[in-house]
């Protein structure tokens, strides 16, 4: 599904952001990206989206995604292959536009990838808001996103991401800026989710407990390099770098919400 | 929507400023019916009268100038024109800065090296005496101060609509409107341009309370419409000949003027202190 070879990116003056990251998603599965901030976890996400930094720049490297070479589409080329993939990120307050409704949001997204009408756009993301469980979702879909809690905004992105139907979803960090309970909520929501639906996640965390918890393989990063790329009962039961072994050491720490 | 409304009506320079913008509006909407004479009826035999407050067919309630006009019927009819003024300058120097300060701050690059080099220039002329020279060599006229206006003000629009285009451009919804494969006329029409309107709605209503005080300042040295017509400018500066002899002229003529101004500024800050935190 996803293959991503000996990608290299760097940021304006040179700095190096990615070295030579080589990884694979298969078609319905969870692979994780773990690494302490700064490893380059999102850059990775967001160089397979399309949506890298301006001063970010890829230096080297291929990303395949279901038969085609993102790198080297024209951009309308590349909008088209984008159609199946969607994202879901960390801050759910700021991914939503301040001053639409949620409807309009959610429609627009519906209408443009699926070709939908108006109503069966509206229709479609009814039928997806149940899905995430929310509660009166004709009432949500009127909302703006100020109005909504941080666990209802994160479940209204992941009804939007799961909507369009991708093959592949990037989810960075999709539980950090949530508390811990509705943390544990949101996924398992991901994960059933993705489950019924088939689709292939490259989920970004720090947090060790969260890739055994969904992920069946992992890349661990450090300073823009994998170190470390296993299934994820090897990586939990016999973590073979030492950089993995001590981010199973920090691990608890990570179960907190950052102050 | 209701509710944002509720809002607005509690803050009262809202409130003040959205009251006096009105009367100024509905003086303009109904000056035939307000205005108790034909501003442009002279009456030779009641030159400078004083305001006189008595009831009847002869009374000039805020007195009468130099050709026996009644100060009152300008007034009203002058509001016309500082509303046609407000609302046709307003809009367009809007229109055209917003539009820039867009391109701009979307599209980066050439294009926005380009736009904000000419904010700079232009922002360098004294925008007073870019006015005059303006219009004296368009011609006098009311066409003439608009296009005066917009011409010199399109920049206050534009330097604050790209600010604010660049900062919303670094929001993470954008990514998420890229990633979801929307092109980028979509995205700066339905994603930018949405939280772009308070602002600009914020900076029109102060724009248009400026776009007055400079036809004012042009009627004042005679360089917008005819000084028969009923302008609050014209009315300002005869007053302010006769000063000595019939100060109402002047201190009606001014107190309206700084009413006016008045109006559009409070609206204008009760808005922006009012949509900000809404939509941020
Ligand atoms: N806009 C940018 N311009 C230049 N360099 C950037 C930019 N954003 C990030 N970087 C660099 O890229 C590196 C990787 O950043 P990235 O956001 O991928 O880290 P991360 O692993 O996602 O960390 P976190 O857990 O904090 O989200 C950082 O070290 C940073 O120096
Ligand atoms: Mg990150």
């Amino acid at each position: 599904m996803l293959q991503i070879a000996q990608l290299s990116a760097a940021a304006r003056g040179g700095v190096g952001v990615l070295r030579a990251v080589s990884l694979s998603v298969a078609a319905g599965e969870v692979h994780g990206l773990v690494g302490t901030s700064g490893a380059g976890k999102s850059m990775i996400g967001r160089a397979v989206l399309g949506i890298l930094p301006d001063a970010v720049r890829i230096t080297a490297g291929r990303i395949r995604f279901d038969g085609r070479d993102l790198l080297g589409l024209s951009p309308s080329a590349r909008r088209q292959a984008g159609r199946d993939l969607a994202l879901i990120p960390q801050d759910p307050l700021s991914a939503l536009n301040p001053s639409r409704r949620i409807a309009a949001q959610m429609t627009d997204v519906l209408r443009h990838r699926l070709g939908l009408s108006a109503a069966a756009a509206q229709a479609r993301a009814l039928e997806m808001l149940h899905e995430v469980r929310i509660r009166e979702p004709d009432n949500v879909l009127r909302r703006y996103p100020h109005e909504l809690s941080g666990g209802m905004r994160q479940r209204v992105l992941i009804a939007t991401a799961f909507a369009c139907r991708p093959k592949l979803i990037v989810a960075d960090e999709p539980t950090t800026a949530l508390d811990v309970t509705v943390q544990k909520q949101i996924l398992r929501l991901i994960r059933d989710l993705q489950r019924s639906h088939a689709t292939a996640v490259l989920f970004v965390t720090h947090d060790l407990g969260v890739v055994a918890k969904i992920c069946g393989s992992v890349s661990v990063l450090r300073g823009g390099e994998i170190v470390e790329q296993a299934p994820v009962a090897d990586i939990i039961n016999h973590p073979a770098h030492a950089y993995t072994r001590a981010l199973f050491a920090a691990t608890p720490r990570y179960d907190r919400p950052p102050p | 929507m209701a509710e944002a409304g509720r809002r607005l009506l509690r803050n009262w320079r809202v409130v003040l400023g959205g009251a006096l913008v009105l009367a100024v509006l509905l003086a303009a909407l109904l000056a035939p019916v307000l205005a108790p004479y034909d501003p442009l009826d002279q009456d030779l035999s009641a030159q400078l009268a004083p305001p006189d407050w008595h009831f009847g067919a002869d009374a000039h309630a805020l007195g009468t100038d130099s050709l026996g006009r009644d100060v009152l019927s300008r007034l009203i009819w002058g509001s016309r024109i500082a509303v046609t003024v407000a609302v046709v300058a307003g809009v367009l120097t809007a229109l055209l800065g917003t539009a820039l300060g867009l391109l701009a701050g979307f599209f980066g690059g050439r294009a926005d090296a380009l736009i904000s080099r000419l904010v700079d220039i232009w922002s360098s002329f004294p925008p007073v005496l870019l006015a005059i020279i303006l219009v004296a060599l368009l011609g006098t006229g009311l066409r003439s101060v608009i296009v005066a206006i917009v011409v010199i003000d399109w920049t206050r629009f534009c330097r604050v609509v790209r600010a604010e285009t660049l900062k919303q451009r670094r929001m993470d919804y954008i990514d998420a409107a890229v990633a979801a494969g929307l092109g980028p006329r979509a995205i700066l029409w339905r994603e930018v341009l949405p939280n772009i309107l308070p602002l600009a709605l914020v900076l029109l209503t102060l724009e248009a309370g400026i776009a007055v005080v400079v036809e004012a300042i042009l009627s004042f040295v005679g360089l917008s419409i005819s000084s028969d017509a009923p302008s609050w400018g014209g009315m300002i500066a005869e007053g302010r000949g006769v000063v000595h002899e019939a100060p109402w002229l002047l201190s009606c003529a001014m107190l309206v003027l700084l009413a006016t101004v008045l109006g559009f500024n409070l609206l204008g800050d009760g808005l922006k202190a009012e949509l900000d935190p809404v939509l941020r």
